[in-house]
């Protein structure tokens, strides 16, 4: 676990570089965390992230893709095109979440 | 007083569903509670043994069974397809009209691989070129299927976790390899083991270890493959990002999902698993409902070793449920895995929600015989004589000596 400075705020995040207590996440942080990974948010991506944020709280844990899609009725092949390549993890980083585990 | 019997239905009799009402008519009175279990047919296969069928290591006679004479006396069968749980008149519909009314419901109808779920994969070519080892039939149709195998790319496929027996594809690939070398076709063939996670399996220090056996045969990895559709025609994959995978024989592991009627009910998340407390199985929201084995979506693999772990915490605490007192039993995600290397031998990993699957000894400490998270005879042998171990004394739920909890003695933290 290391400290690190984003967008102004001391988080902490893991070797990874995701953040290991998403209570630490604020939404300002969410366009650093994606710049760094090579993304610029738009609202699509925002209404995913406030999702993934809801259903975190609500859960308990993050969504897994099938979840984001079905939950949100955004086809697969979309989220591929917001988060390119590994969408699931993406996702989850920007909006300071563990990775999703739905594989065990 | 009269006093009137109540009922307790369970429905599905496979691995869990069986040694559930085994165990309970033991310990429920005949005459306080009925027991029913409900299921489509009297068919019961030790699953574990789909895995050699393709290989000719099992055959099909030692690995399908019927039903019934494993269900004990005083315990009513129902065969029928069930339609809907009605959770709020306590009621389950079968189909054809027939109704059972409940005070307690458990689900054990496990998950099932829906090669419908993705595209292309119900083709022409479906159990031929595109094979899969998930059903009796499939098992049955690859091993005829591999017989006619010259060589070119066999391609071994996951497509989404979770699935039941997570280390089963990989198990594949490494019998795959040993047994294309027998017969001398090793050369010739491309082995690519093709998935949606970043590595060979779930688990990290799992995963290295697994990760490093797939480099030691000469296996291609392709990770992070989502899975659109299967092109029959030009004999590919293609992934939502656009990737192709070609094949030559491709062995499948489709979508696993619980079954329709969980859904129907209202009773599952988006792959038709009951949410349940993941100590105690009781189903989300209710008192009176539980969910077992593959069904649930607890956060452990989907293996017969956790559906034998869990209801053996799952007896005490029912017990204690139904007497109206709290449940005092928490089941901590144990799972036990033997996973077959090839060339006679297997790993065994041994794991909980909290811990990683160890290095060291089972099931006695620093003896063994059984090594951790290394390849040796024994576990081979181990995961052999445990289908006698199945059908003899598991299904009829008599005790196997292995606690439910996970012990660290003898093993080493990562």
């Amino acid at each position: 676990m290391t400290t690190t400075t984003i967008a102004g705020h001391e988080v902490e995040v893991n070797e990874e570089g995701f953040l290991t207590k998403p209570e630490e996440w604020t939404e300002d942080l969410a366009p650093e965390l994606a710049q760094l990974i090579g993304l610029q948010l738009g609202e699509e991506h925002w209404k995913l992230i406030r999702f993934l944020r809801e259903d975190y709280a609500a859960q308990g844990e993050t969504a897994t893709l099938r979840r984001v899609s079905t939950q949100t009725g955004t086809p697969v092949k979309t989220l591929f095109t917001l988060f390119p390549g590994k969408p699931a993890k993406k996702m989850a980083y920007v909006s300071g979440l563990p990775k999703p585990k739905g594989c065990v | 007083m009269e006093r009137t019997t109540k009922k307790l239905v369970v429905l599905g009799a496979g691995t869990a569903g069986t040694m559930i009402v085994n165990k309970l008519r033991r310990r429920l009175p005949r005459e306080e509670w009925s027991i029913t279990v409900v299921d489509k047919d009297d068919v019961h296969d030790y699953q574990p043994g789909y895995l050699f069928i393709p290989f000719g290591l099992n055959t099909p006679e030692q690995i399908r069974k019927t039903k019934r004479p494993f269900i004990h006396g005083g315990i009513d069968v129902v065969m029928g397809e069930i339609e809907r749980v009605d959770t709020a008149a306590h009621e389950v519909r079968i189909a054809g009209g027939r109704i059972l009314r409940y005070d307690q419901l458990v689900i054990a109808t496990g998950t099932s691989p829906r090669p419908d779920q993705t595209e292309g994969t119900l083709g022409p070519q479906w159990h031929k070129e595109v094979g899969e080892f998930y059903t009796y039939e499939g098992a049955l149709a690859l091993h005829d299927q591999l017989d006619t195998f010259t060589g070119g790319r066999l391609v071994v496929h996951i497509t989404e976790l979770p699935i039941k027996c997570p280390v089963a594809p990989l198990e594949f690939t490494f019998l795959a390899d040993d047994w294309l070398r027998r017969r001398g076709l090793r050369e010739r063939t491309e082995l690519v083991f093709v998935t949606p996670l970043d590595g060979a399996f779930t688990k990290p220090v799992a995963s290295r270890t697994l990760g490093g056996l797939l480099e030691e045969k000469g296996i291609t990895v392709e990770p992070d493959f989502m899975i659109e559709r299967i092109d029959q025609e030009r004999k590919v994959l293609v992934s939502f990002d656009e990737r192709e995978v070609a094949y030559d024989q491709l062995v499948t592991i489709p979508l696993n999902m619980g079954a329709d009627f969980v859904a129907a009910s209202g009773l599952g998340d988006e792959l038709n698993y009951v949410p349940v407390d993941k100590h105690t199985f009781l189903a989300t929201g209710y008192d009176d409902v539980f969910a077992l084995g593959d069904a649930s979506n607890i956060p452990t693999s989907k293996a017969g070793s956790v559906a034998h772990f869990s209801v053996d915490v799952f007896v005490e605490n029912f017990l204690e449920h139904v007497a109206g007192r709290p449940m005092t039993h928490r089941f901590d995600g144990h799972a036990n895995c033997f996973v077959e290397s090839g060339h006679g031998k297997a790993l065994l990993l041994d794991f909980n929600y909290d811990t990683e699957p160890l290095t060291g000894t089972f099931p006695i400490p620093k003896v063994g015989p059984m090594k951790l998270l290394g390849e040796s005879r024994a576990n081979h042998l181990g995961k052999l004589a445990f289908r006698h171990i199945y059908w003899n004394a598991l299904l009829p739920g008599r005790p196997l000596g292995l606690p439910a909890e996970m012990s660290m003695a003898g093993k080493n933290p990562a």
